[in-house]
């Protein structure tokens, strides 16, 4: 529904080039990229603040390129809220509706029930000067969600609200696109983009390196600078099951993970740093909980070291030092143990 | 509470000294004037006319060249375009210029024979000695403190909250009125302020462009000329009562008005 066909723009400080991806119905779409990579840049040119040098940005077949902003069917929230600081949250939210022939009584219904829905209904009357960055974020999202936008943009929504309010914010979005709300979503943060994305882009300088699932992207990133970004390469689909000391992550038939993260009952990944396993030639009694025996499929040098790639039921990066590789005699074929502690797992869940 | 430096105190003196610089003079004034002598200045209509005739001219001035003034403010603010500094420069132009060159200069463009004198005529406006002269006059001089004044108030709005009431469906119109103008209203209604001030306490402009009517910065002069010291100060003095507590009123009124939204 929406499209960009080979975007092009120059600016000061960076450049797009040749940006190009589509976004389905209902899909939440996540551009993933460092801070300055032209991604808020994106997000203006598909609202109609910027145009782009070259390229088509189409809407439902439609080249929208030419409208003008207040004509688009597309709602942008911004980084930092943008609320309007001399208007009370009521009226930032209606500030949309100025243009609707609505009547005054239909206008405040459309305020009360959006606001409801967002859970700023006792919120109103206030002023922005009053409210929270995560009171405010919703606001934000609630002044948009009023215009009942096609595609729902948001500018690093999550990042300038503290982390014990991300969560809410994080299921509220989930929420949004249940109800079938279309999202492209641009942030700099890999949790954010693997908890909330049906698809991810990824953009490195100026262009788009790899689109894909999450899955897709982080188990298999098909350059030196996803890799890098990602900066993990164990990165698993799980189903867990919660203990009393944490979780048990099953990511592939049987073979179970144990962490001392508390997570699930549910669905999600797990991420575990090739720098926190260990490997062996013969099994040994340790503190570690998890151990795994497997074939090395494969052994490479890489920016930190030799990475060592065994295969357990799953392929697993380990990373070793040039010496490890000498004294265990490392090699492919040769079957080795593979030991994790339980806290070196990182999991997020849906 | 903060200690001063021996350093620091030496500031403190000179500041000190500035201070009664600017107040010994005036306050001078104020003790060497008798308030019988106030009241029977106040008694004069030649004296009441001139300090309401200032005061509604300049406020005229104002509002009138306001219409012109802000929007242009707000491109200043927003746009960049060649010779940008230049225009900067030219705005500046009536601070400093010596007034009587500017009224020199406006009397040119507003007499008898100018292509704006002449429109004038036609329709039966004559701005020399009238007090639409001496609103010009005011303008003219007084004009870069409220440009100044609302441009900078436009530049402190974020650019940011403009965008976002584009996207949320706003012309540019809508924006300029409902979010830039109203952002900006604290730094245009003290350029209002100071534009309306400066164009009251204009004389050297004034007095080339219309003698006659008289305004008060006119009226102490001639006074000062025909009579001397003495009588011109109970006028002068009576002025600047009226127009401190005009202002005093009119920030008050602007601050009410902020505190309120």
């Amino acid at each position: 529904m929406l499209e960009l066909k080979n975007i092009s723009l120059s600016n000061t400080g960076f450049s797009l080039k040749d940006i190009s991806f589509k976004v389905n119905k209902g899909e939440y779409f996540i551009l993933l990229g460092m801070s300055g990579a032209g991604k808020s840049m994106l997000l203006e040119m598909i609202a109609g603040l910027t145009n782009p040098d070259s390229g088509e940005i189409l809407l439902n077949g439609k080249n929208i390129e030419t409208s003008k902003p207040y004509e688009r069917e597309v709602g942008l929230v911004f980084q930092d809220h943008a609320i309007f600081p001399h208007l009370t949250v009521g009226a930032n939210i209606g500030y949309a509706l100025k243009r609707q022939a609505l009547s005054h009584a239909q206008k405040q219904e459309e305020i009360i029930s959006i606001a409801d829905r967002i859970h700023i209904g006792q919120l109103l009357n206030r002023q922005p000067s009053t409210l929270s960055g995560g009171e405010l974020q919703r606001v934000a999202l609630a002044r948009t969600l009023v215009q009942k936008p096609e595609v729902l943009l948001l500018d690093e929504p999550l990042a300038a609200i503290d982390t014990k309010l991300r969560s809410e914010i994080r299921s509220l979005l989930r929420q949004l696109n249940r109800e079938g709300q279309t999202i492209v979503h641009v942030t700099h943060d890999f949790d954010e983009a693997i908890s909330l994305a049906n698809r991810i882009a990824i953009i490195h300088e100026g262009k788009i390196i790899q689109t894909g699932t999450p899955e897709e992207v982080f188990a298999s990133p098909r350059s030196e600078f996803v890799a890098h970004f990602v900066g993990i390469r164990n990165f698993f689909k799980a189903s867990f099951t919660e203990t009393e000391t944490g979780c048990i992550a099953e990511i592939a038939k049987g073979l179970r993970i144990v962490s001392t993260h508390k997570s699930g009952p549910g669905e999600g990944y797990i991420m575990i740093r090739g720098e926190d396993l260990t490997l062996s030639v013969e099994n040994y009694e340790s503190s570690a909980r998890n151990n795994f025996m497997g074939k090395i499929i494969e052994v490479s040098g890489s920016r930190t070291g030799i990475d060592v790639i065994v295969d357990i039921g799953v392929p697993i990066h380990v990373s070793v030092s040039k010496e490890s590789v000498h004294s265990l005699g490392l090699a492919e074929g040769k079957s080795v143990w593979v030991h994790f502690k339980a806290s070196a797992i990182n999991s997020i869940t849906k | 509470m903060h200690r001063y430096s021996t350093f620091q105190l030496v500031f403190l003196f000179l500041g000190a000294l500035l201070l009664l610089f600017i107040l010994a003079p005036l306050l001078g004034m104020f003790f060497a004037t008798q308030p019988t002598e106030l009241v029977d200045t106040w008694r004069e209509a030649e004296v009441r006319e001139s300090i309401w005739l200032t005061l509604w001219v300049s406020m005229a001035a104002t509002v009138v060249f306001a219409f012109a003034a802000i929007p242009f403010s707000y491109l200043m603010a927003r746009k960049e375009f060649p010779l940008k500094r230049l225009v900067t420069g030219i705005i500046d132009l009536p601070v400093v210029i010596p007034h009587s060159a500017a009224g020199i200069a406006i009397l040119g463009f507003v007499s008898r024979n100018s292509v704006l004198g002449k429109a004038g005529s036609a329709v039966g406006l004559d701005f020399v000695g009238h007090p639409a002269g001496i609103a010009v006059a005011m303008a003219f001089v007084s004009i870069p403190y409220l440009v100044n004044a609302a441009r900078d108030g436009f530049h402190s709005v974020p650019l940011r909250l403009e965008k976002a009431a584009f996207v949320l469906g706003a012309t540019p119109a809508r924006v300029f009125f409902t979010i830039s103008l109203p952002l900006a209203w604290r730094n245009i209604v003290s350029g209002l302020i100071l534009m309306f001030a400066r164009g009251m306490s204009e004389f050297g402009a004034v007095i080339i462009v219309a003698y006659h009517p008289m305004i008060t910065p006119v009226l102490i002069y001639e006074r000062f000329g025909a009579f001397g010291l003495k009588y011109a100060r109970p006028v002068s003095v009576l002025f600047i009562l009226i127009s401190l507590s005009f202002f005093i009123l009119l920030r008050f009124l602007a601050r009410e008005k902020n505190k309120s939204r």
